[in-house]
Protein backbone atom coordinates (compact mmCIF):
# COMPACT_ATOMS: atom_id res chain seq x y z
CA UNK A 1 0.00 0.00 0.00
CA UNK A 2 1.16 3.50 -0.75
CA UNK A 3 1.44 6.27 1.81
CA UNK A 4 -1.79 7.02 3.63
CA UNK A 5 -2.86 10.63 3.46
CA UNK A 6 -5.26 12.16 5.93
CA UNK A 7 -6.43 10.56 9.11
CA UNK A 8 -5.32 7.02 9.74
CA UNK A 9 -8.96 6.02 10.03
CA UNK A 10 -9.53 6.55 6.33
CA UNK A 11 -6.49 4.39 5.65
CA UNK A 12 -7.98 1.58 7.72
CA UNK A 13 -11.38 2.07 6.19
CA UNK A 14 -10.18 1.72 2.66
CA UNK A 15 -8.36 -1.55 3.21
CA UNK A 16 -9.55 -4.46 1.06
CA UNK A 17 -8.25 -7.86 0.20
CA UNK A 18 -5.20 -8.09 -2.09
CA UNK A 19 -7.38 -9.73 -4.68
CA UNK A 20 -11.05 -8.90 -4.89
CA UNK A 21 -14.07 -10.36 -6.65
CA UNK A 22 -15.03 -8.85 -9.98
CA UNK A 23 -18.67 -7.87 -10.09
CA UNK A 24 -20.34 -4.68 -11.21
CA UNK A 25 -23.71 -4.72 -9.45
CA UNK A 26 -23.35 -7.30 -6.69
CA UNK A 27 -21.59 -5.06 -4.13
CA UNK A 28 -24.35 -2.47 -4.44
CA UNK A 29 -26.99 -5.13 -3.95
CA UNK A 30 -25.19 -6.37 -0.85
CA UNK A 31 -25.02 -2.88 0.59
CA UNK A 32 -28.54 -1.88 -0.40
CA UNK A 33 -30.51 -3.02 2.70
CA UNK A 34 -28.15 -1.27 5.11
CA UNK A 35 -27.90 1.91 3.01
CA UNK A 36 -31.62 2.20 2.31
CA UNK A 37 -32.50 1.87 6.00
CA UNK A 38 -29.78 4.32 6.97
CA UNK A 39 -30.90 6.91 4.43
CA UNK A 40 -34.65 6.62 5.17
CA UNK A 41 -34.58 6.32 8.96
CA UNK A 42 -31.34 8.08 9.93
CA UNK A 43 -30.05 10.57 7.39
CA UNK A 44 -33.34 11.92 6.08
CA UNK A 45 -34.87 12.54 9.54
CA UNK A 46 -31.61 14.16 10.66
CA UNK A 47 -31.74 16.52 7.66
CA UNK A 48 -35.38 17.27 8.50
CA UNK A 49 -34.36 18.17 12.04
CA UNK A 50 -31.70 20.53 10.70
CA UNK A 51 -34.21 22.16 8.31
CA UNK A 52 -36.86 22.41 11.01
CA UNK A 53 -34.39 24.09 13.36
CA UNK A 54 -34.34 27.13 11.06
CA UNK A 55 -38.14 27.32 10.82
CA UNK A 56 -40.90 28.56 13.05
CA UNK A 57 -44.44 27.23 12.83
CA UNK A 58 -47.51 29.23 13.72
CA UNK A 59 -49.43 27.86 16.71
CA UNK A 60 -51.86 25.93 14.54
CA UNK A 61 -49.16 24.26 12.46
CA UNK A 62 -50.62 25.70 9.27
CA UNK A 63 -47.63 27.60 7.98
CA UNK A 64 -43.97 27.94 8.72
CA UNK A 65 -41.41 30.54 7.98
CA UNK A 66 -37.65 30.68 7.79
CA UNK A 67 -36.24 32.42 10.85
CA UNK A 68 -32.49 31.93 10.41
CA UNK A 69 -30.83 31.24 13.76
CA UNK A 70 -33.68 32.54 15.89
CA UNK A 71 -34.44 29.13 17.42
CA UNK A 72 -30.79 28.84 18.42
CA UNK A 73 -30.43 32.33 19.82
CA UNK A 74 -33.58 31.77 21.86
CA UNK A 75 -32.06 28.60 23.29
CA UNK A 76 -29.07 30.55 24.55
CA UNK A 77 -31.37 33.00 26.29
CA UNK A 78 -33.74 30.32 27.61
CA UNK A 79 -33.28 29.82 31.35
CA UNK A 80 -34.81 26.32 31.28
CA UNK A 81 -32.38 25.26 28.54
CA UNK A 82 -29.38 26.60 30.43
CA UNK A 83 -30.65 24.81 33.50
CA UNK A 84 -30.90 21.60 31.47
CA UNK A 85 -27.32 22.08 30.29
CA UNK A 86 -25.98 22.37 33.80
CA UNK A 87 -28.15 19.48 35.03
CA UNK A 88 -26.74 17.32 32.21
CA UNK A 89 -23.21 18.34 33.11
CA UNK A 90 -23.63 17.44 36.80
CA UNK A 91 -25.38 14.19 35.94
CA UNK A 92 -22.83 13.05 33.31
CA UNK A 93 -19.87 13.97 35.54
CA UNK A 94 -21.49 12.22 38.51
CA UNK A 95 -22.30 9.02 36.63
CA UNK A 96 -18.88 8.85 34.98
CA UNK A 97 -16.99 9.46 38.24
CA UNK A 98 -19.06 7.15 40.44
CA UNK A 99 -19.37 4.23 38.10
CA UNK A 100 -15.75 4.32 36.87
CA UNK A 101 -14.27 4.57 40.36
CA UNK A 102 -16.39 1.74 41.72
CA UNK A 103 -15.76 -0.53 38.73
CA UNK A 104 -12.02 0.10 38.79
CA UNK A 105 -11.94 -0.90 42.44
CA UNK A 106 -13.86 -4.12 41.69
CA UNK A 107 -11.69 -4.89 38.66
CA UNK A 108 -8.48 -4.49 40.65
CA UNK A 109 -9.86 -6.84 43.30
CA UNK A 110 -11.04 -9.46 40.80
CA UNK A 111 -7.63 -9.32 39.16
CA UNK A 112 -6.06 -10.17 42.54
CA UNK A 113 -8.54 -12.87 43.52
CA UNK A 114 -7.40 -15.33 40.89
CA UNK A 115 -9.21 -18.45 42.06
CA UNK A 116 -12.61 -16.93 42.74
CA UNK A 117 -12.36 -14.23 40.06
CA UNK A 118 -14.72 -16.02 37.70
CA UNK A 119 -17.46 -16.34 40.28
CA UNK A 120 -17.25 -12.66 41.21
CA UNK A 121 -17.20 -11.67 37.55
CA UNK A 122 -20.44 -13.56 36.90
CA UNK A 123 -22.04 -11.94 39.91
CA UNK A 124 -20.96 -8.45 38.86
CA UNK A 125 -21.69 -8.40 35.12
CA UNK A 126 -25.34 -9.33 34.78
CA UNK A 127 -26.83 -5.84 35.44
CA UNK A 128 -25.62 -5.08 31.91
CA UNK A 129 -28.60 -7.12 30.70
CA UNK A 130 -31.20 -5.08 32.57
CA UNK A 131 -33.04 -2.37 30.69
CA UNK A 132 -32.21 1.14 31.96
CA UNK A 133 -35.91 1.55 32.75
CA UNK A 134 -35.83 -1.58 34.91
CA UNK A 135 -32.72 -0.47 36.77
CA UNK A 136 -34.37 2.91 37.31
CA UNK A 137 -37.43 1.24 38.80
CA UNK A 138 -35.34 -0.95 41.10
CA UNK A 139 -33.74 2.12 42.65
CA UNK A 140 -37.02 4.04 42.56
CA UNK A 141 -38.35 1.27 44.80
CA UNK A 142 -35.28 1.21 47.09
CA UNK A 143 -35.68 4.97 47.56
CA UNK A 144 -39.48 5.08 47.59
CA UNK A 145 -40.40 7.71 50.22
CA UNK A 146 -43.36 5.66 51.51
CA UNK A 147 -41.92 2.17 51.84
CA UNK A 148 -38.32 2.26 50.56
CA UNK A 149 -35.55 0.77 52.65
CA UNK A 150 -33.05 3.60 52.22
CA UNK A 151 -35.39 6.49 53.22
CA UNK A 152 -36.33 4.37 56.24
CA UNK A 153 -32.69 4.05 57.27
CA UNK A 154 -31.97 7.70 56.46
CA UNK A 155 -34.95 8.72 58.54
CA UNK A 156 -33.43 7.00 61.56
CA UNK A 157 -30.35 9.18 61.27
CA UNK A 158 -32.54 12.25 60.87
CA UNK A 159 -32.52 12.80 57.10
CA UNK A 160 -35.88 13.28 55.43
CA UNK A 161 -35.41 11.71 51.97
CA UNK A 162 -37.92 12.70 49.33
CA UNK A 163 -36.81 12.79 45.72
CA UNK A 164 -40.26 13.97 44.66
CA UNK A 165 -39.74 17.23 46.50
CA UNK A 166 -36.01 17.72 47.03
CA UNK A 167 -33.98 18.50 43.94
CA UNK A 168 -30.70 17.20 45.37
CA UNK A 169 -32.29 13.89 46.34
CA UNK A 170 -33.66 13.42 42.83
CA UNK A 171 -30.26 14.02 41.26
CA UNK A 172 -28.56 11.59 43.66
CA UNK A 173 -31.19 8.97 42.87
CA UNK A 174 -30.74 9.10 39.10
CA UNK A 175 -26.95 9.18 39.42
CA UNK A 176 -27.05 6.04 41.56
CA UNK A 177 -29.48 4.23 39.26
CA UNK A 178 -27.52 5.14 36.12
CA UNK A 179 -24.12 4.34 37.64
CA UNK A 180 -25.27 1.00 39.03
CA UNK A 181 -26.38 -0.12 35.60
CA UNK A 182 -23.05 0.90 34.04
CA UNK A 183 -20.74 -0.79 36.60
CA UNK A 184 -20.69 -4.12 34.79
CA UNK A 185 -19.65 -2.54 31.50
CA UNK A 186 -16.77 -0.53 32.95
CA UNK A 187 -15.74 -3.47 35.09
CA UNK A 188 -15.30 -5.78 32.09
CA UNK A 189 -13.15 -3.26 30.22
CA UNK A 190 -11.01 -2.53 33.27
CA UNK A 191 -10.48 -6.27 33.84
CA UNK A 192 -9.41 -6.66 30.21
CA UNK A 193 -7.06 -3.69 30.62
CA UNK A 194 -5.56 -5.04 33.85
CA UNK A 195 -4.97 -8.45 32.33
CA UNK A 196 -2.90 -6.91 29.57
CA UNK A 197 -0.47 -5.32 32.05
CA UNK A 198 2.71 -7.46 31.79
CA UNK A 199 3.52 -9.41 34.94
CA UNK A 200 7.21 -8.75 34.46
CA UNK A 201 6.61 -5.04 35.13
CA UNK A 202 4.75 -5.47 38.41
CA UNK A 203 7.27 -8.11 39.50
CA UNK A 204 10.19 -5.84 38.74
CA UNK A 205 8.55 -3.06 40.76
CA UNK A 206 7.98 -5.49 43.64
CA UNK A 207 11.63 -6.54 43.61
CA UNK A 208 12.57 -2.87 43.74
CA UNK A 209 10.56 -2.69 46.94
CA UNK A 210 7.35 -1.00 45.75
CA UNK A 211 4.31 -2.07 47.80
CA UNK A 212 0.96 -2.96 46.20
CA UNK A 213 -0.47 0.55 46.45
CA UNK A 214 2.61 2.21 45.02
CA UNK A 215 2.81 -0.42 42.27
CA UNK A 216 -0.77 0.31 41.31
CA UNK A 217 -0.31 4.06 41.00
CA UNK A 218 3.13 4.08 39.37
CA UNK A 219 3.00 1.01 37.11
CA UNK A 220 -0.51 -0.30 36.56
CA UNK A 221 -2.56 2.88 36.48
CA UNK A 222 -0.53 4.68 33.79
CA UNK A 223 -0.87 1.59 31.58
CA UNK A 224 -4.63 1.64 32.15
CA UNK A 225 -5.02 5.26 31.13
CA UNK A 226 -6.01 4.53 27.49
CA UNK A 227 -8.78 2.23 28.77
CA UNK A 228 -9.83 4.83 31.30
CA UNK A 229 -9.96 7.55 28.67
CA UNK A 230 -12.00 5.39 26.31
CA UNK A 231 -14.40 4.48 29.14
CA UNK A 232 -14.77 8.12 30.14
CA UNK A 233 -15.99 8.98 26.63
CA UNK A 234 -18.32 5.96 26.57
CA UNK A 235 -19.71 6.85 30.02
CA UNK A 236 -20.35 10.46 29.11
CA UNK A 237 -22.16 9.31 25.97
CA UNK A 238 -24.14 6.80 28.02
CA UNK A 239 -25.12 9.36 30.64
CA UNK A 240 -26.12 11.93 28.06
CA UNK A 241 -28.10 9.72 25.70
CA UNK A 242 -28.90 6.22 26.97
CA UNK A 243 -30.35 7.24 30.32
CA UNK A 244 -33.57 8.73 28.96
CA UNK A 245 -35.58 5.67 30.17
CA UNK A 246 -34.19 6.09 33.69
CA UNK A 247 -35.29 9.72 33.83
CA UNK A 248 -38.66 8.88 32.31
CA UNK A 249 -39.32 6.02 34.71
CA UNK A 250 -37.98 7.64 37.88
CA UNK A 251 -38.37 11.43 37.92
CA UNK A 252 -39.77 12.58 34.53
CA UNK A 253 -37.34 15.46 34.78
CA UNK A 254 -38.58 16.85 38.05
CA UNK A 255 -38.91 18.12 40.69
CA UNK A 256 -38.93 21.59 39.12
CA UNK A 257 -36.68 20.58 36.17
CA UNK A 258 -33.85 19.47 38.44
CA UNK A 259 -33.29 16.21 36.53
CA UNK A 260 -34.37 17.40 33.10
CA UNK A 261 -31.29 16.36 31.11
CA UNK A 262 -30.92 17.51 27.49
CA UNK A 263 -32.24 14.36 25.78
CA UNK A 264 -35.22 14.26 28.07
CA UNK A 265 -35.96 17.91 27.38
CA UNK A 266 -35.84 17.33 23.62
CA UNK A 267 -38.25 14.45 24.00
CA UNK A 268 -40.56 16.33 26.36
CA UNK A 269 -40.56 19.60 24.40
CA UNK A 270 -40.94 17.93 21.02
CA UNK A 271 -43.19 14.99 21.66
CA UNK A 272 -45.26 16.13 24.57
CA UNK A 273 -45.04 19.92 24.14
CA UNK A 274 -45.07 19.78 20.30
CA UNK A 275 -42.96 22.90 19.80
CA UNK A 276 -41.19 21.84 16.60
CA UNK A 277 -38.65 24.53 15.79
CA UNK A 278 -37.10 24.95 19.25
CA UNK A 279 -37.09 21.18 19.80
CA UNK A 280 -35.34 20.69 16.44
CA UNK A 281 -32.71 23.27 17.38
CA UNK A 282 -32.07 21.31 20.58
CA UNK A 283 -31.78 18.11 18.51
CA UNK A 284 -29.16 19.67 16.28
CA UNK A 285 -27.12 20.80 19.29
CA UNK A 286 -27.26 17.22 20.60
CA UNK A 287 -26.19 15.89 17.21
CA UNK A 288 -23.12 18.12 17.32
CA UNK A 289 -22.31 16.77 20.78
CA UNK A 290 -22.55 13.16 19.55
CA UNK A 291 -20.36 13.98 16.56
CA UNK A 292 -17.78 15.48 18.89
CA UNK A 293 -17.85 12.49 21.25
CA UNK A 294 -17.62 10.03 18.34
CA UNK A 295 -14.62 11.83 16.87
CA UNK A 296 -12.87 11.80 20.25
CA UNK A 297 -13.66 8.11 20.66
CA UNK A 298 -12.31 7.21 17.23
CA UNK A 299 -9.16 9.19 17.73
CA UNK A 300 -8.55 6.90 20.67
CA UNK A 301 -8.97 3.86 18.42
CA UNK A 302 -6.63 5.46 15.92
CA UNK A 303 -3.87 5.93 18.48
CA UNK A 304 -4.32 2.39 19.65
CA UNK A 305 -3.90 1.12 16.11
CA UNK A 306 -0.63 2.97 15.75
CA UNK A 307 0.92 1.45 18.87
CA UNK B 1 -0.16 -12.03 42.42
CA UNK B 2 3.35 -10.88 43.09
CA UNK B 3 3.64 -11.67 46.78
CA UNK B 4 1.47 -13.13 49.50
CA UNK B 5 -0.22 -10.58 51.72
CA UNK B 6 -2.98 -12.13 53.80
CA UNK B 7 -4.48 -8.82 54.90
CA UNK B 8 -4.68 -7.53 51.34
CA UNK B 9 -6.34 -10.76 50.20
CA UNK B 10 -8.87 -10.39 52.98
CA UNK B 11 -9.54 -6.81 51.91
CA UNK B 12 -9.90 -7.91 48.28
CA UNK B 13 -12.60 -10.40 49.15
CA UNK B 14 -14.31 -7.96 51.45
CA UNK B 15 -14.55 -5.35 48.68
CA UNK B 16 -15.84 -7.92 46.22
CA UNK B 17 -18.45 -9.24 48.61
CA UNK B 18 -19.67 -5.71 49.26
CA UNK B 19 -19.66 -5.21 45.48
CA UNK B 20 -21.78 -8.27 44.86
CA UNK B 21 -24.16 -7.11 47.58
CA UNK B 22 -24.52 -3.69 45.97
CA UNK B 23 -25.24 -5.33 42.64
CA UNK B 24 -27.58 -8.03 43.92
CA UNK B 25 -29.45 -6.34 46.73
CA UNK B 26 -31.85 -4.12 44.72
CA UNK B 27 -32.92 -7.16 42.73
CA UNK B 28 -33.26 -9.26 45.88
CA UNK B 29 -35.51 -6.62 47.38
CA UNK B 30 -37.57 -6.45 44.19
CA UNK B 31 -37.98 -10.21 44.21
CA UNK B 32 -39.04 -10.18 47.87
CA UNK B 33 -41.59 -7.46 47.14
CA UNK B 34 -42.95 -9.55 44.27
CA UNK B 35 -43.83 -12.35 46.69
CA UNK B 36 -46.02 -10.21 48.95
CA UNK B 37 -49.56 -8.90 48.90
CA UNK B 38 -50.21 -5.12 48.84
CA UNK B 39 -51.17 -5.02 52.53
CA UNK B 40 -47.70 -6.18 53.57
CA UNK B 41 -46.37 -2.69 52.84
CA UNK B 42 -48.63 -1.03 55.42
CA UNK B 43 -45.94 -0.95 58.10
CA UNK B 44 -44.12 1.70 56.05
CA UNK B 45 -41.16 -0.52 55.27
CA UNK B 46 -40.58 -3.14 52.60
CA UNK B 47 -40.55 -6.71 53.91
CA UNK B 48 -37.09 -8.29 53.85
CA UNK B 49 -38.14 -11.95 53.73
CA UNK B 50 -40.25 -13.76 51.11
CA UNK B 51 -44.01 -13.79 51.44
CA UNK B 52 -46.60 -16.24 50.16
CA UNK B 53 -48.15 -14.29 47.30
CA UNK B 54 -45.57 -15.16 44.65
CA UNK B 55 -47.77 -17.48 42.60
CA UNK B 56 -50.70 -15.07 42.87
CA UNK B 57 -48.70 -12.02 41.72
CA UNK B 58 -46.89 -13.68 38.83
CA UNK B 59 -50.00 -15.56 37.81
CA UNK B 60 -52.05 -12.37 37.84
CA UNK B 61 -49.63 -10.35 35.70
CA UNK B 62 -48.85 -13.16 33.26
CA UNK B 63 -52.47 -14.18 32.94
CA UNK B 64 -54.65 -11.09 32.97
CA UNK B 65 -52.28 -8.12 33.27
CA UNK B 66 -53.30 -4.82 34.77
CA UNK B 67 -55.83 -3.27 32.43
CA UNK B 68 -56.27 -0.13 34.58
CA UNK B 69 -52.57 0.61 33.99
CA UNK B 70 -52.84 0.03 30.25
CA UNK B 71 -50.86 -3.16 30.63
CA UNK B 72 -52.05 -6.21 28.70
CA UNK B 73 -51.12 -9.68 30.01
CA UNK B 74 -47.38 -9.97 30.49
CA UNK B 75 -47.35 -13.19 28.47
CA UNK B 76 -48.29 -11.12 25.43
CA UNK B 77 -45.76 -8.36 26.17
CA UNK B 78 -42.97 -10.87 26.85
CA UNK B 79 -43.69 -12.58 23.53
CA UNK B 80 -43.70 -9.21 21.75
CA UNK B 81 -40.35 -8.35 23.33
CA UNK B 82 -38.90 -11.73 22.43
CA UNK B 83 -40.10 -11.43 18.86
CA UNK B 84 -38.80 -7.85 18.58
CA UNK B 85 -35.41 -8.70 20.12
CA UNK B 86 -34.89 -11.75 17.89
CA UNK B 87 -35.86 -9.86 14.74
CA UNK B 88 -33.63 -6.90 15.62
CA UNK B 89 -30.64 -9.15 16.35
CA UNK B 90 -31.22 -11.20 13.21
CA UNK B 91 -31.81 -8.11 11.06
CA UNK B 92 -28.76 -6.22 12.30
CA UNK B 93 -26.47 -9.17 11.78
CA UNK B 94 -27.81 -10.06 8.31
CA UNK B 95 -27.58 -6.63 6.78
CA UNK B 96 -24.26 -5.86 8.45
CA UNK B 97 -22.48 -9.03 7.42
CA UNK B 98 -23.55 -8.41 3.80
CA UNK B 99 -22.33 -4.80 3.93
CA UNK B 100 -18.99 -5.83 5.41
CA UNK B 101 -18.60 -8.50 2.73
CA UNK B 102 -19.19 -5.90 0.01
CA UNK B 103 -16.74 -3.44 1.57
CA UNK B 104 -13.90 -5.90 2.12
CA UNK B 105 -14.16 -8.22 -0.89
CA UNK B 106 -15.03 -5.79 -3.69
CA UNK B 107 -13.62 -2.59 -5.13
CA UNK B 108 -16.24 -0.35 -6.67
CA UNK B 109 -16.98 3.33 -7.18
CA UNK B 110 -18.54 5.07 -4.12
CA UNK B 111 -17.14 2.49 -1.71
CA UNK B 112 -15.87 5.24 0.61
CA UNK B 113 -19.17 7.08 0.43
CA UNK B 114 -21.07 3.93 1.37
CA UNK B 115 -18.76 3.42 4.30
CA UNK B 116 -19.24 6.93 5.62
CA UNK B 117 -23.01 6.71 5.28
CA UNK B 118 -22.95 3.59 7.46
CA UNK B 119 -20.55 5.31 9.84
CA UNK B 120 -23.01 8.19 10.25
CA UNK B 121 -25.55 5.97 12.03
CA UNK B 122 -23.17 6.08 15.00
CA UNK B 123 -23.63 9.81 15.21
CA UNK B 124 -27.42 9.83 14.91
CA UNK B 125 -28.93 8.03 17.88
CA UNK B 126 -32.73 7.99 17.94
CA UNK B 127 -32.78 10.53 20.78
CA UNK B 128 -31.55 13.33 18.51
CA UNK B 129 -34.03 12.75 15.69
CA UNK B 130 -37.15 11.59 17.51
CA UNK B 131 -39.84 13.66 15.81
CA UNK B 132 -38.77 13.46 12.16
CA UNK B 133 -38.14 9.71 12.43
CA UNK B 134 -41.55 9.24 13.95
CA UNK B 135 -43.02 11.21 11.07
CA UNK B 136 -41.27 9.05 8.44
CA UNK B 137 -42.52 5.88 10.10
CA UNK B 138 -46.03 7.29 10.36
CA UNK B 139 -45.99 8.33 6.68
CA UNK B 140 -44.93 4.83 5.71
CA UNK B 141 -47.88 3.43 7.67
CA UNK B 142 -45.60 1.47 9.99
CA UNK B 143 -47.03 2.64 13.33
CA UNK B 144 -48.33 -0.23 15.45
CA UNK B 145 -46.60 -2.98 13.54
CA UNK B 146 -43.68 -5.33 14.05
CA UNK B 147 -41.97 -3.93 10.97
CA UNK B 148 -42.18 -0.46 12.54
CA UNK B 149 -40.66 -1.76 15.78
CA UNK B 150 -37.81 -3.50 14.01
CA UNK B 151 -36.81 -2.10 10.61
CA UNK B 152 -35.95 1.49 11.59
CA UNK B 153 -33.44 0.32 14.19
CA UNK B 154 -31.59 -2.47 12.37
CA UNK B 155 -28.95 -0.39 10.60
CA UNK B 156 -25.73 -1.04 12.48
CA UNK B 157 -22.34 0.53 12.06
CA UNK B 158 -20.82 -1.37 14.98
CA UNK B 159 -21.82 -4.77 13.60
CA UNK B 160 -20.55 -3.80 10.15
CA UNK B 161 -17.20 -2.69 11.62
CA UNK B 162 -16.88 -5.90 13.62
CA UNK B 163 -17.44 -8.14 10.59
CA UNK B 164 -15.18 -5.98 8.47
CA UNK B 165 -12.44 -6.30 11.06
CA UNK B 166 -12.91 -10.06 11.15
CA UNK B 167 -12.97 -10.48 7.35
CA UNK B 168 -9.66 -8.65 7.09
CA UNK B 169 -8.07 -11.34 9.27
CA UNK B 170 -9.38 -14.19 7.10
CA UNK B 171 -6.39 -15.55 5.11
CA UNK B 172 -6.22 -14.33 1.51
CA UNK B 173 -5.44 -17.87 0.37
CA UNK B 174 -8.96 -19.06 1.16
CA UNK B 175 -10.46 -16.68 -1.34
CA UNK B 176 -7.79 -17.34 -3.93
CA UNK B 177 -8.34 -21.09 -3.57
CA UNK B 178 -12.08 -20.62 -3.89
CA UNK B 179 -11.58 -18.57 -7.05
CA UNK B 180 -9.27 -21.21 -8.55
CA UNK B 181 -11.98 -23.77 -7.87
CA UNK B 182 -14.40 -21.56 -9.77
CA UNK B 183 -16.54 -20.49 -6.80
CA UNK B 184 -18.39 -17.20 -7.26
CA UNK B 185 -18.57 -14.53 -4.55
CA UNK B 186 -21.88 -15.72 -3.05
CA UNK B 187 -20.76 -19.33 -2.93
CA UNK B 188 -17.55 -18.22 -1.19
CA UNK B 189 -19.62 -16.15 1.25
CA UNK B 190 -22.00 -18.98 2.04
CA UNK B 191 -19.62 -21.94 2.18
CA UNK B 192 -16.49 -20.34 3.63
CA UNK B 193 -17.06 -16.92 5.19
CA UNK B 194 -20.31 -17.66 7.04
CA UNK B 195 -19.05 -20.83 8.75
CA UNK B 196 -15.85 -19.02 9.76
CA UNK B 197 -17.90 -16.18 11.27
CA UNK B 198 -19.99 -18.45 13.51
CA UNK B 199 -18.45 -17.38 16.83
CA UNK B 200 -18.58 -13.70 15.93
CA UNK B 201 -22.19 -14.01 14.84
CA UNK B 202 -23.13 -15.75 18.10
CA UNK B 203 -21.34 -13.18 20.27
CA UNK B 204 -22.90 -10.30 18.39
CA UNK B 205 -26.30 -11.95 18.51
CA UNK B 206 -26.23 -11.87 22.31
CA UNK B 207 -25.33 -8.17 22.44
CA UNK B 208 -27.94 -7.27 19.84
CA UNK B 209 -30.61 -9.42 21.48
CA UNK B 210 -30.13 -7.56 24.75
CA UNK B 211 -30.12 -4.24 22.91
CA UNK B 212 -33.36 -5.20 21.18
CA UNK B 213 -35.07 -6.50 24.29
CA UNK B 214 -34.25 -3.30 26.20
CA UNK B 215 -35.61 -0.88 23.57
CA UNK B 216 -37.66 1.76 25.35
CA UNK B 217 -38.21 5.08 23.64
CA UNK B 218 -38.88 3.70 20.17
CA UNK B 219 -41.58 1.13 21.10
CA UNK B 220 -43.14 3.70 23.40
CA UNK B 221 -43.48 6.19 20.54
CA UNK B 222 -44.77 3.98 17.80
CA UNK B 223 -47.06 1.53 19.60
CA UNK B 224 -50.38 2.86 20.81
CA UNK B 225 -52.27 -0.44 20.57
CA UNK B 226 -51.78 -2.67 23.63
CA UNK B 227 -51.51 -5.60 21.26
CA UNK B 228 -47.98 -4.42 20.29
CA UNK B 229 -46.73 -3.31 23.72
CA UNK B 230 -43.36 -4.62 24.79
CA UNK B 231 -42.51 -5.54 28.34
CA UNK B 232 -39.88 -2.86 29.12
CA UNK B 233 -42.29 -0.04 28.33
CA UNK B 234 -45.04 -2.03 30.03
CA UNK B 235 -43.38 -1.93 33.43
CA UNK B 236 -43.09 1.83 33.25
CA UNK B 237 -46.82 2.22 32.64
CA UNK B 238 -47.42 -0.17 35.50
CA UNK B 239 -45.21 1.89 37.82
CA UNK B 240 -46.94 5.15 36.87
CA UNK B 241 -50.38 3.91 37.83
CA UNK B 242 -49.70 1.46 40.63
CA UNK B 243 -47.44 3.78 42.61
CA UNK B 244 -50.54 5.72 43.58
CA UNK B 245 -52.36 2.52 44.54
CA UNK B 246 -49.45 1.32 46.68
CA UNK B 247 -49.27 -1.91 44.66
CA UNK B 248 -45.48 -2.05 44.57
CA UNK B 249 -45.59 -5.83 44.76
CA UNK B 250 -47.04 -5.91 41.24
CA UNK B 251 -44.62 -3.28 39.90
CA UNK B 252 -41.67 -5.30 41.16
CA UNK B 253 -43.18 -8.52 39.79
CA UNK B 254 -43.23 -6.77 36.41
CA UNK B 255 -39.62 -5.61 36.76
CA UNK B 256 -38.46 -9.15 37.56
CA UNK B 257 -40.39 -10.55 34.58
CA UNK B 258 -38.95 -7.94 32.22
CA UNK B 259 -35.39 -8.40 33.47
CA UNK B 260 -35.17 -12.15 33.80
CA UNK B 261 -34.84 -13.23 30.12
CA UNK B 262 -31.84 -11.03 29.18
CA UNK B 263 -30.13 -11.67 32.53
CA UNK B 264 -30.41 -15.43 31.99
CA UNK B 265 -28.93 -15.03 28.52
CA UNK B 266 -25.88 -13.27 29.97
CA UNK B 267 -25.39 -15.68 32.85
CA UNK B 268 -25.56 -18.77 30.66
CA UNK B 269 -23.54 -17.38 27.78
CA UNK B 270 -21.06 -15.25 29.68
CA UNK B 271 -18.02 -16.13 27.60
CA UNK B 272 -19.69 -15.23 24.29
CA UNK B 273 -21.23 -12.13 25.84
CA UNK B 274 -17.89 -10.79 27.06
CA UNK B 275 -16.34 -11.48 23.66
CA UNK B 276 -19.16 -9.69 21.90
CA UNK B 277 -19.09 -6.70 24.22
CA UNK B 278 -15.35 -6.12 24.22
CA UNK B 279 -15.02 -6.58 20.46
CA UNK B 280 -17.91 -4.46 19.28
CA UNK B 281 -16.36 -1.46 21.01
CA UNK B 282 -13.01 -1.73 19.28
Amino acid sequence: MGPVFGPVLIGIVMQTKRTVFQARLLPYALLAPQLIITLIFFVWPALQAVRQSFMREDPFGLSEKFVWFQNYTRLIGDASYLNSLSVTFVFAAGVTAVSMTVSLLFAVCVNRAIKSGRFYTTMLVWPYALAPAASGLLWWFMFNPSVGLIPYVLNMVGYDWNHRLHEGDAMILIIIAASWKQISYNFLFFVAGLQSVPHSLTEAAAIDGAGPVKRFWTVVFPLLSPTAFFLAVINITYAMFDTLPIIDAVTTGGPSQSTNILVYKVYADGFIGLSLGPSAAQSVVLMLIVVLLTVVQFRWVERKVQY
Amino acid sequence: MVENRPFLSFLTHLVLIVGVLIVVFPVYLAFIASTHGPTDFMSGLVPLLPGDQMVANYGYLLGSGESTAGAPPFTLMLLNSLWMALLIAFGKISISILSAFAIVYFRFPLRTVAFWVIFMTLMLPIEVRILPTYKVVADLGMLNSYSGLVIPVIASATATFLFRQFFLTVPEELMEAARVDGAGPMKFFRDILLPLSRTNIAALFIIMFIYGWNQYLWPMLITTEPHYYTVVMGIKRLANVLDGDNQWNLVMTGVILAGLPPVLVIIFMQRLFVKGLVETEK
